[in-house]
C-alpha cells in the first residue's frame, strides 16, 4: 500500500480556517481520511469535484499554505476498538489526550498523534472457540476481563465469516496479536485480533432492533417518576446557560444503570471533563461496587479546541457506544451539547459558501439530527443477544428560546424532552426541569416494568401529578387575589403542590443523602405524598383547619425525608410513617366527634 | 522556500478593515503582515483567507488612507506573537503588545503566539480555592475561585468599574500570601476608564504589579481582536511558567463583538444572530477558555470580562454566549442601582459554577452551600410576594409573606449592598446571612439543616427588625 503512496499526493490551493482547497485529488474519494500539509494535519474529505478535493482540517491550519501536499490515506475517517477503551479521555478524533499530554505537554500541539489504545499493552485473553467453529459477523471468539466490572468480548468483526483455522491459548496479548486465523468464505485467510476499525459515520449492524421496555434508571426523582426515559431510548435537556444541563448529564453518567457511559463534552469548558476525570475515579457504582471511571469513556472536544473535530465528536462517541451495545452491553451515552456540535455544522457550511436555511444552519441539520438520534435503541446484536445504546443530548438554545431551530429539529427525533426552566433554575429548585413543560412518550412502555415493583406505581404518579396540574391554574388566580382569600380546600392544594415542589421534585447533586434516590425510596416518596393528599383533603373536608395541618406533628420531618432519610433504612421510613399517621389520626379524630 | 519579508507592491482593493492581495505566493493561513501605507506608516495585519495567488488580510491599525497602488504589503511568514517576560508587569502596551509608554521593548523576553494553543483538559486541575473578595454579593451568593472565568454583565452607566476594581484591591486567598499579577486589557473603552483603573491601582499600591494593555476608543477597532489575546498569552507565561496568580480584567467584551462583527460583514459572511458571525461562540471560547490551573501545579488565570448588555438584555447574543461559555456570571441590576444600593449585584441570574467545590466545610464554613441556597430560595420567593403585593397591596399580604417583604428589603441593603471601600471577612458575610435569615419564621428555612438552625438560628438573639 505504502509503495504507491506518490501517486496520491494532492496539492493545496486554498486555505480558509478549517477548510482546505486541493487539487490533483482525482483518486480522493468522499469521507477519506488525508493528511494535509508539512504538520501532517488530520482531515476528512467532504466534497469532490474534477479533481478537486474540500477537506475539513480537525486541527487548527495556521500557518498552512497552498502549494503543501496533501497524501490520502484511502481509508473513512475510523475509530479503533478492543479493550483500554474504558477509563479514557480522548478528543474528537480519538486521540489519548493522556498520552498526548505525556507526549506535548499541558497544551495540545498540532499535528501530534498518538495510538488510540496501547499496542505494547498485553490483556489477559481467554479463547471461546476452537479450530473448525464457524465464525461470522458477532460470533464471539474469546473474552478479556477489561475492568473489574467489565468483560469485553471479542466478536468476529462485521466483514468476516468463515471457519476458524487456529486460535491461540488463554494467555496475555497485545491488541495487535493475531489470536485466531479464520479461513474466509469467500476465500483467503484473515487473522481476528483484539483491535478493530469501524468507520465513525456508518452505524455497526445488528439483526433487528427491538421495542423498549425498561426504564433507564436514573436515581433523579423528577426523570424517573414524571418524564423516564427508557433502556435504548433518546433524551434532548434543552436549556438557556445555567439552567443545569450539565450538572443533569454528569448525574446521570454517574448513577443512571447503564452498564458503560460514554460522556462526549462536545464544544462545552475543559473544566467540566476535568471534574469528570477527577471526580468519577473516587466515586463508587453502586451496583457494582467499582470506581465509576471504570465503565466511563470520555470524548472531550472543548470550546477552543478545532471546530472541524467537534462535529465529529459525537460520531465517535456513539461509535464507542454501539461497539459495547454489541457486546450486550446498556450503553448511555451523553452528548454536551448538541447545539455546540450544529453549529459546528453551521460554521463549516459557511465556509464552504452553501446555501443556508434557518438562522444560518445547513438545510441537512434536520437529517444529520435524525442520523444521529436513530443510533440510539434496544437491539438484538449479530450475536442474538439483547444491548442498548440510549442518548441524552443537551441543547443549548440562543437567548433560552426554544422556537429556534436545533431544539424544534431535535425534538422531532426524541421521544423525552426535559425542558429546563429559568425561573426554577434562578430560584435554585433543581433539577430545574419544568413539569409544566417536559414529557416523556416513554412512559407507556415502561409502566409495566413499574408495576411490577409497585403496584400503585402509575395511580400515585397520577395524582402527584395532577396536583401539580391543579396548582397551576390555582395560582393564576392567587395571583390575583392573594392565596388567602382561597377557600381552604384550595389552599391546602398549594401546600400539597408546595410539599411535592420542595420534598420530592427537587433534589440537590451535592447533598449526600439525595443526590441518588433508589427506585424503593421514590416509591415510597410517592406513596407517603399521596397518603398524605388524601388524608388531609378528608380532614379540610370535615371542617378541619389548614392551620392544623400546619402544625402537624413531623411535617418538618417529612419535608425533609429526601434528605433524612438513606435509600433503602426501612425503619427510619416507617418510623416517619407512623409519626406522621398518629398525628392525621389525631386530627381525625376532632373532628369526627 | 519561505520568502519572509516579500514584499509586494500595491493590493488589488481595500473593502472596510481589509485588504486584497493578489499576485502572491507561499503565503500562509493567519500569517502577519506588515501593511504600509502611501505615507509610509506600517500596520499590521493578518492572513484570513488564501489561496495560491491571492490573500485575504484584516489590518489591525485600519485602512484609513490606504489606496489600492500606494500600499504594499509584507508577509513576515509567522503568525503574531508578542513578548512576554516578568519586566511587563508595571508596563502599559497596545493591542499588540508594544510599549505605550515611552520606554524601551522588555529585554529577556520569549516571543509567543497570542493565539496560544488548547489545553488539554487531562492537563488541567479543577479550580477550587477560594478567594475572598470582601464583596457580600459575591463570596456568599456568587463565590470566586481561583482559576475562574467569572464576567461581570454589566449596562451603561452601571458601576462595572468600580466593582472590578474593588475586586482587584481585595481578593485574596484565604490565610496565603501568594506571587500574584493581575493583566489588564482595555478593548473600545474611553481614557478616563483606563485613568481610573491605573489610579485605583496605583493607590492601593499593586502598580508594579499590573501590565497593561490598551486598545482605546479612538484605537483602530480590528485592534481589539488581538488585545485580549495578547493579555491573556502574557498572563498564561505568567501563570504556567512563572508560576503565578494571575487576575486578568478584560474590559469591554461588546466592543470586542462588535469589531469582530465588523470584518464578518466586510467578508461578507451570513451572518447569525444581530449580525454576529454564527463563530462568535468559537471566538469566544477562544479567549474565555485561556483559564484556569493546570495539573503541574503552577500557578493559575482567574479570568473577569466586563460586558456591556445593549439594552440590558441578558438574551442578547454577546452576554448569552458568554454565559455558556464562562463560569457563571456576575449579573448587574439597573433597578437596584437605582435604589442606591452598592454594589447592585441581581440576586437571581447571578451564577459561580465553580462555588459548589470552593466552598463548605474547610473551604468557607459548613453551613456555606445550605446558607446560600436558602437565600436564594426566599429571596426568589420575595419576587413573587412583590409582584403579588403590586397587585393586591402590601397589607393583604399574609404575615408570613410580609415578613418576606422584609427579608427582601434587609437582604438587598445590608447583604447585598455594602461600602465600595469595605471589606468584609466570610464569617462576617456569613453572620450577615444568617441575620436577615432570622426574620423569616423557622418553618420557612427548609434548605438549611436542623442543626445548622439550632446553631444559627436559635441561638443567637433575634436581630432587630425594622418597622
Ligand atoms: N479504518 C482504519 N483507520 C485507521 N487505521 C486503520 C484502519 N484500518 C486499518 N488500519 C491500520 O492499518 C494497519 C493495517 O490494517 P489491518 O486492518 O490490520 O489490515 P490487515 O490486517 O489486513 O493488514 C494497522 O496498523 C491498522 O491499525
Ligand atoms: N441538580 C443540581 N443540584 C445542585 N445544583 C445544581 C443542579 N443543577 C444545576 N445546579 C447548579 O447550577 C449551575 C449550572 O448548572 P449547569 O449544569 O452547569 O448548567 P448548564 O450546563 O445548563 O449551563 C451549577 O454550577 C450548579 O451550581
Ligand atoms: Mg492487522
Ligand atoms: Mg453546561
Amino acid at each position: 500500500m505504502s509503495s504507491d503512496h506518490r501517486e496520491h499526493i494532492g496539492e493545496i490551493i486554498r486555505v480558509n480556517g478549517p477548510i482546505v482547497e486541493a487539487r490533483h485529488m482525482e483518486h480522493a474519494g468522499m469521507l477519506e481520511v488525508v493528511e494535509v500539509g508539512a504538520m501532517r494535519l488530520i482531515g476528512e474529505v467532504i466534497k469532490v469535484h474534477r479533481g478537486a478535493a474540500t477537506i475539513q482540517v480537525y486541527e487548527n491550519t495556521s500557518g498552512l499554505s497552498p502549494g503543501e501536499e496533501v497524501i490520502c490515506t484511502a481509508r473513512p475517517l475510523s475509530v479503533r476498538l478492543g479493550p483500554g477503551l474504558l477509563g479514557t479521555i480522548y478528543d474528537g478524533i480519538q486521540r489519548p489526550l493522556d498520552r498526548i499530554a505525556a507526549i506535548s505537554g499541558a497544551m495540545i500541539n498540532r499535528g501530534e498523534k498518538a495510538d488510540p489504545l496501547d499496542p505494547a499493552r498485553t490483556w489477559h485473553f481467554q479463547p471461546q472457540c476452537k479450530p473448525g467453529d464457524r465464525v461470522t459477523t458477532g460470533t464471539p471468539f474469546g473474552e478479556v476481563q477489561e475492568t473489574l466490572s467489565i468483560n469485553h468480548r471479542l466478536l468476529t468483526p462485521p466483514d468476516v465469516s468463515g471457519t476458524i483455522v487456529s486460535i491461540v491459548p488463554e494467555g496475555d496479548y497485545t491488541g495487535e496479536h493475531h489470536l485466531a486465523i479464520v479461513k474466509l468464505d469467500k476465500g483467503g485467510e484473515r487473522p481476528l485480533t483484539m483491535f478493530q476499525h469501524w468507520p465513525v459515520r456508518l452505524p455497526r449492524p445488528v439483526r433487528q432492533r427491538l421495542s423498549l421496555r425498561q426504564p433507564l434508571l436514573t436515581g433523579l426523582r423528577v426523570i424517573d417518576a414524571f418524564f423516564p426515559i427508557a433502556k435504548g431510548g433518546a433524551a434532548a435537556i434543552p436549556g438557556g446557560f445555567g439552567t443545569g444541563k450539565t450538572m443533569t448529564q454528569q448525574a446521570l453518567a454517574k448513577w443512571c444503570d447503564a452498564h458503560i457511559i460514554v460522556y462526549i463534552g462536545c464544544g462545552e469548558r475543559g473544566n467540566e471533563m476535568t471534574e469528570v476525570l477527577r471526580e468519577f475515579p473516587e466515586l463508587v457504582d453502586p451496583r457494582s461496587g467499582r470506581s465509576l471511571m471504570e465503565r466511563t469513556i470520555l470524548i472531550a472536544n472543548t470550546s477552543n479546541m478545532p471546530v472541524a473535530a467537534r462535529e465529529v465528536s459525537i460520531y465517535t462517541g456513539i461509535t464507542l457506544a454501539e461497539y459495547y451495545r454489541d457486546m450486550g452491553y446498556d450503553v448511555a451515552v451523553m452528548a454536551d451539547s448538541t447545539s455546540r456540535w450544529a453549529e459546528a455544522l453551521r460554521e463549516l457550511s459557511g465556509r464552504l459558501e452553501e446555501m443556508p436555511a434557518d438562522e444560518g444552519f445547513p438545510a441537512y441539520l434536520p437529517a444529520r439530527l435524525a442520523g444521529f438520534y436513530e443510533r440510539a435503541g434496544k437491539v438484538e446484536t449479530m450475536e442474538g443477544k439483547e444491548g442498548s445504546v440510549s442518548v441524552i443530548g443537551a441543547v443549548s438554545p440562543p437567548g433560552g428560546d426554544f422556537s429556534e431551530p436545533v431544539t424544534q429539529h431535535t425534538s422531532r427525533f426524541i421521544r423525552c424532552f426535559w425542558a429546563l426552566d429559568r425561573d426554577l433554575a434562578n430560584a435554585r429548585h433543581y433539577p430545574a426541569i419544568s413539569w409544566k413543560n417536559s414529557y416523556s412518550e416513554y412512559l407507556v412502555d415502561i409502566t409495566d416494568w413499574w408495576k411490577n415493583q409497585d403496584l400503585d406505581w402509575a395511580t400515585n404518579r397520577q395524582v402527584i401529578m395532577e396536583i401539580l396540574q391543579e396548582e397551576t391554574a390555582l395560582q393564576q388566580i392567587a395571583k390575583l387575589v392573594g392565596p388567602d382569600a382561597l377557600p381552604e380546600g384550595q389552599r391546602l392544594t398549594l401546600l400539597i403542590a408546595d410539599i411535592i415542589k420542595n420534598a420530592f421534585l427537587q433534589q440537590n447533586s451535592f447533598d449526600e443523602v439525595d443526590m441518588y434516590c433508589s427506585p424503593g425510596k421514590q416509591s415510597w416518596m410517592m406513596a407517603m405524598l399521596v397518603k398524605f393528599t388524601l388524608r388531609t383533603r378528608d380532614i379540610i373536608r370535615r371542617g378541619g383547619a389548614l392551620a392544623d395541618i400546619q402544625k402537624l406533628p413531623g411535617l418538618d420531618r417529612f419535608l425533609r425525608m429526601k434528605s433524612e432519610i438513606p435509600n433503602g433504612d426501612t425503619q427510619a421510613m416507617a418510623a416517619l410513617e407512623q409519626l406522621l399517621s398518629n398525628g392525621l389520626d389525631a386530627l381525625e379524630r376532632k373532628f369526627v366527634e | 522556500m519561505k520568502m519572509p519579508g516579500l514584499e509586494y507592491s500595491g493590493v488589488k482593493n481595500i473593502d472596510g478593515p481589509l485588504v486584497f492581495v493578489d499576485n502572491i505566493r507561499n503565503v500562509a493561513y493567519d500569517e502577519l503582515v506588515v501593511i504600509t501605507a502611501p505615507n509610509g506608516e506600517e500596520r499590521m495585519g493578518q492572513v484570513l483567507d488564501v489561496t495560491a495567488t491571492s490573500a485575504v488580510v484584516q489590518v489591525f491599525g485600519g485602512t484609513d488612507a490606504l489606496s489600492p497602488a500606494g500600499t504594499r504589503a509584507r508577509f513576515l511568514g509567522e503568525s503574531l506573537r508578542i513578548p512576554v517576560s516578568r519586566e511587563m508587569l508595571g508596563r502599559v502596551f497596545d493591542g499588540l503588545g508594544r510599549p505605550k509608554d515611552g520606554l524601551p521593548m522588555p529585554l529577556n523576553a520569549d516571543y509567543l503566539d497570542v493565539n496560544g494553543l488548547p489545553v488539554n483538559p487531562y492537563a488541567r486541575e479543577y479550580p477550587r480555592d477560594f478567594i475572598q473578595t470582601g464583596i457580600s454579593a459575591i463570596d456568599l451568593m456568587n463565590t470566586l475561585v481561583r482559576g475562574q472565568k467569572l464576567p461581570i454583565f454589566s449596562g451603561n452607566g452601571l458601576p462595572h468599574n468600580r466593582i472590578a476594581a474593588q475586586i482587584a484591591r481585595q481578593a485574596r486567598l484565604l490565610n496565603e500570601e501568594v506571587d500574584f499579577a493581575i493583566v489588564f486589557a482595555a478593548m473600545g473603552v474611553k481614557h478616563d476608564v483606563a485613568h481610573f483603573f491605573i489610579d485605583s491601582f496605583q493607590s492601593s499600591g499593586v502598580l508594579n504589579n499590573v501590565a497593561m494593555f490598551l486598545s482605546l476608543a479612538d484605537d483602530p477597532s480590528v485592534e481589539r481582536l488581538i488585545t485580549p489575546r495578547s493579555a491573556l498569552t502574557l498572563a498564561e507565561y505568567l501563570a504556567f511558567t512563572e508560576g503565578m496568580h494571575v487576575l486578568v480584567l478584560i474590559t469591554d467584551m461588546s466592543n470586542y463583538c462588535e469589531a469582530l462583527r465588523e470584518i464578518s460583514t466586510a467578508r461578507g459572511e451570513i451572518p447569525s444572530r444581530k449580525g454576529y458571525p454564527g463563530y462568535l461562540y468559537s471566538d469566544l471560547a477562544s479567549i474565555y477558555e485561556r483559564a484556569g490551573r493546570l495539573r503541574d501545579g503552577s500557578g493559575s488565570i482567574t479570568q473577569m470580562p466586563i460586558l456591556t448588555m445593549p439594552s440590558d438584555d441578558i438574551s442578547h447574543p454577546i452576554p448569552d454566549l458568554t454565559g455558556y461559555i464562562t463560569e457563571g456570571q456576575i449579573v448587574l441590576e439597573r433597578d437596584m442601582f437605582q435604589r442606591g444600593i452598592y454594589p447592585p449585584v441581581a440576586g437571581l441570574p447571578s451564577l459561580s459554577r465553580l462555588m459548589k467545590d470552593g466552598i463548605g466545610k474547610d473551604r468557607t464554613r459548613a453551613d456555606h452551600p445550605r446558607v446560600a441556597s436558602q437565600l436564594f430560595a426566599a429571596y426568589s420567593k420575595v419576587k413573587d410576594i412583590r409582584s403579588l403585593a403590586s397587585v393586591i397591596g402590601e397589607e393583604e399580604l399574609s404575615p408570613v409573606d410580609k415578613l418576606y417583604i422584609q427579608f427582601g428589603h434587609e437582604f438587598e441593603n445590608r447583604v447585598i449592598g455594602q461600602g465600595e471601600f469595605e471589606n468584609r471577612t466570610i464569617e462576617q458575610t456569613l453572620e450577615l446571612g444568617w441575620d436577615v435569615l432570622k426574620i423569616l419564621p423557622r418553618a420557612e428555612l427548609l434548605r438549611v439543616s436542623e442543626e445548622e438552625l439550632q446553631q444559627y438560628y436559635d441561638q443567637a438573639p433575634q436581630v432587630e427588625t425594622l418597622r
